[in-house]
Formats: C-alpha cells, structure tokens, sequence
C-alpha cells in the first residue's frame, strides 16, 4: 500500500514539500507511455526497473510520478551542471548579463537552449506562439514588458528572433478565415502577424498550402524584426551600433539553421526587401 | 550608401594631405586606432554569429544525427506532456534546471512567469499559448516556476501605490498582475528585509498565477475532470534549491435541497 502525500492548495507553498519523502516503489508513469524512449536520459532509473514500470498498471492519479519525475530532473541538473560550476552560478547569482534577448516560439522542439546551446546567463529568452513581436503601438502587451527589460536595464547587444518550420501558429494564421470566431485566444494573438499573411498570399498562393506556411514563417520573422525597429529604444541603439537585430529559421525537418542580420543602412535607404528591412550576411548551416 | 560617405570622407583626407604633407604621420595613427575600432566592433557581432552557429552546430552533431529517428517523429508532430511558465531570466530556462528534451514541454517565458487572467484583448499572448496546448495539444500538467532575484518581482514589490507611470511603463503594466501577491507579503510580512520580501512575493506571485489558470475555462474544465493538474514551483539559484507544489482544485456534485 503506498501512501499517497497530502494534497496541497493555495496559499499553502513549499515548506510542505520538505514532508514528502517518496516510496521507492513509486515509478513515474512517464515510463509506461508510449513516448517512453523519450525518458532514456538519465533520471537514475534502471532498465530493470523500467521493465517493471512498463508492467505496471496504477489509477489515473499522476500526482507522485509527476513529482519524482520532476525531482530527478532537477536533481540531475544540480550535480551535472550546477555543482560542477558552482563558482560560476555564483557569479550569476549576483547579476545576470547576457548578450542576446532571443524571441522564438514555445514550441516543445524548438527551446534556444537546447538547439543554439545557450548557456545560463547567456541569452534573456521570450517565448510566445509563432516568435510574434507586436507593434509598439499597438497589440498585446506581454512581450513588450521583456523588450524593454531587456534593451533598457540589461543593455544585450542582440535581439535574434528564432521561427522554425511547421509552426502551428503560423499555420492557424494562414488557415483562419478573415472574419472568424473571435472568442479564441489563438486568433486574436496570431492575427499580430496578419502582414505577413498577406504578403504570403500576395505572392505564394499558387504553392502548396505547406511551402505558404513556411514562406510565411520567413516572413512573419522579418516583419518581427521591422517591428522591432518601431520601438524608439530599439532603434535608437540600432542606430547608433550598440545593438544588432538578428533573424534565424530552424527547419528542424532537415536540421538546417538559416541566419541574417539586419543592415540597418540598408534599411533606412532604398533598398529593401518587401518586408520593409534589408538584410545582410545571410548564411545557412 | 555607407560606401559613398566613407570614400567621400577618404577623398577629402586625400586631398588635405596633399597639401599638407607632414600631417602624414598623424593621420596614419589616427588611421590605425579607427580601423582597429572598426575591427572591434564588427567582432563583436560577428562573434555573436559565431556564438549561435557552434551552438547549433554542436546540436546538430551530437543530439539530432546522434538520435534522427527520434527527431524524425518529431518534425511529424509534437505531444508535450507540460506546459511550463518561467521567467525569461537567462538564468532559469526550463531546459536545463528541469533537462527537458525537444518535444517534452511546451514553454512560454515572459517577464517573472505571469500567467494573467483571461482576458482576450490585453493578454491575448498567453491566452493564445495556454489555449493551445491544453486544447490543442492536451498537455496533462502545467508548471508555473518563479525563481530567486527576479527582476520582475523586485519591480513590482517597488512599484509606490499611487505613483504617476515612469519610463518603464510596459513593465510596470505587466507585472501589475502580480499586485495582490506584493499586498499580500506587505501586510504579513513587514518584519522581513527587502531581499526576504521579495523571495516571498516570488512564490505568492507564482500562486497568483495557479489561480489566474483557473479563469480560462477550458483549463478549470481539464482540472476538474483530473485530466489536467496545475504545480507552482520556485528555484532559487543562490541555494541550489527548488520547491515544488500543486494546486488542488474541485468541485464537488451539487446536493439538491428540497
């Protein structure tokens, strides 16, 4: 018989946590779902055990599996990577001071840490649905509190906005009608990126209903990037070369990165390119 | 253009040293210390590049064609179990403190991990992500983590109750949603100093939040059926610790009286 914890609710916080010392029997139900061979990192289990998980039937409570799951992984995290840099977690306790500010999408495949390697205290991360940057006029206001943090008090030197391939934001953007249910959350966030859409449509809408979205995807980065300059703040240090605005598309399809720079010069002269900024050293690894 | 303005201004240093040959050492030293500047500063941004491209190229070699298939499945189609609310702090990505893998969770990062309350012009932002993946992809937990020194929590303990807006207005506004948690540690926690404080508006802000998830109807529909369940947690960097709790919500069947 395996005691379950007390059940906790608001405001109740964590000193509870401290009483919870978890039965050994316990496995995380996590093993015994169909994605198990995502759990082949190391969360200190046995593949003994794993076996057994995978015979165990429990009810639909996922409280305590859930817990040690979460246990082990930050466990895991403090003796790999924090103990080990111990002097280094220290220094960032004190203050943070990364380079980048990195919008890109809260896609599961797609965090900046994992696929561009951004350590601690390296890269000041935004994510929303589709790596949108709203007007500064304009929209809604959740990113905006992140841009000006981040440009006004941490001072970062570059402002990367990550799209990638398949994002189901972008493609609910493509795929809604113009005048739908404006009762989902989802319409009346993508719709910030209603320019690039019709851009795409503009110039695609012979392409399979696939490559529109992911012409879109580009464009809807570029047109981020041209919002960006629309913030005073931003543009006043884009100009006067202390910070660089960067667009990056991952296709993790074919696992490519394609990257480029925002020429501001470029931009404020003749040269343009449909979405309003020029671009430079474009490259693709 | 650039190149129009520079070879104007070479032109016209031309043209003066001509006249003025013994100026010649001088601009030659001048020359040296702009260029090295020029030289420093494109480093630096091309440094950045260089940044993100050994980063991607050490995740490509050593985790995407180490392991394609499973990558493969998931260009098809992503099944997060979690959606994670964390701070966009650089010190605290979800990835590393909870080594989430891609496909694990779905994240979204914002000024000290606010969920807001359901409101479909304002915070469309996250309603759009929590729509999304509780409907969309039905994840089956929701994280909200708050952390030590967040510099969002520290503003809004700051913020003077009927001060006029400041510069800083965008964060201000933002990190308002939290209001009732800072009036909270104010009344029950005067005694403590300021760094205390704030720690304790951290995890009463991150409670804020749990209840904030439960105005969006399609989350209180999951959590009551047990097919969603909502944690709050708090990691603090100086000590190397992180709390963990949940939220317990019910209803239970009406009793009729008659």
């Amino acid at each position: 018989m395996i005691l379950l914890p007390p059940r906790l609710s608001i405001p109740n916080n964590c000193d509870k946590v401290k009483d919870f010392e978890k039965a050994q029997l316990r496995i995380p139900s996590s093993f015994r779902r169909k994605a198990a061979n995502l759990q082949t990192m190391a969360s200190g289990k046995t593949p003994g055990l794993t076996q057994e998980a995978n015979d165990f039937t429990s009810g639909e409570n996922n409280t305590d599996d859930v817990f040690d799951d979460m246990k082990q992984r930050f466990l895991a995290f403090k003796k790999l990577n924090y103990m080990d840099n111990l002097e280094h977690f220290k220094k960032l306790a004190d203050a943070q001071a990364p380079k980048f500010l990195v919008i890109a999408c809260a896609d599961s495949r797609v965090c900046p840490s994992a696929v561009l390697g951004f350590q601690p205290g390296e890269a000041f991360t935004v994510r929303n649905i589709a790596n949108l940057v709203p007007s500064y006029e304009s929209g809604p206001t959740e990113t905006k509190a992140a841009l000006q943090f981040s440009v006004n008090t941490l001072e970062v030197e570059n402002i990367l906005v990550v799209g990638h391939s398949r994002c189901g934001g972008i493609q609910a953007l493509m795929s809604m009608e113009d005048e739908g249910d404006s009762r989902s959350f989802i319409r009346n966030w993508v719709i910030v990126g209603k320019k690039a859409k019709e851009s795409t449509k503009a110039v695609a809408s012979n392409l399979h209903f696939d490559h529109q979205c992911q012409h879109c995807e580009k464009t809807s980065i570029n047109h981020s990037l041209e919002r960006l300059l629309g913030y005073p703040w931003i543009e006043e240090k884009v100009r006067n070369g202390s910070l660089s605005l960067h667009g990056g598309y991952y296709d993790f399809v074919n696992c490519t990165f394609e990257k480029w720079t925002v020429d501001y010069e470029g931009s404020r002269g003749g040269k343009k390119e449909g979405s309003g900024i020029a671009v430079k050293n474009r490259s693709v690894w | 253009m650039a190149t129009d303005a520079y070879e104007a201004a070479i032109k016209g240093l031309k043209d003066l040293l001509s006249k003025k040959a013994d100026l010649g050492n001088v601009a030659a030293e001048k020359i040296k210390e702009l260029t090295q500047e020029l030289k420093e500063l494109d480093s630096s941004n091309s440094d950045a590049v260089e940044r993100i491209k050994s980063g991607f190229t050490h995740f490509k070699t050593q985790k995407y064609l180490k392991d394609s298939a499973r990558f493969n499945d998931l260009a098809k189609g992503q099944s997060p179990k979690f959606l994670v609310f964390a701070c966009s702090d650089s010190r605290v990505c979800p990835s590393h403190i909870l080594n989430f893998q891609p496909g694990e969770a779905f994240v979204v990062r914002n000024i000290a991990n606010m969920v807001p309350p359901f409101d479909q012009k304002r915070h469309s932002g996250v309603g759009a992500a929590v729509e999304y993946a509780v409907v969309h992809l039905k994840v089956e937990n929701i994280l909200v983590i708050g952390h030590s020194r967040c510099g969002g929590i520290k503003g809004l303990m700051s913020i003077e109750d009927d001060a006029a807006p400041t510069k800083s207005d965008f964060i201000e506004n933002w990190v308002k949603i939290g209001a009732s948690a800072r009036n909270k540690i104010k009344e029950e926690h005067q005694g403590l100093d300021d760094e205390a404080k704030c720690t304790e508006c951290e995890k009463e802000a991150v409670n804020v939040s749990l209840g904030n998830l439960l105005s969006y109807p399609f989350v209180r529909a999951e959590v009551v059926k047990n097919t969603l369940a909502i944690r709050g947690a708090h990691y603090n960097f100086v000590k190397g610790t992180f709390d963990l709790w949940e939220l317990d919500f019910k209803t239970t069947p009406a009793y009729a009286f008659s």
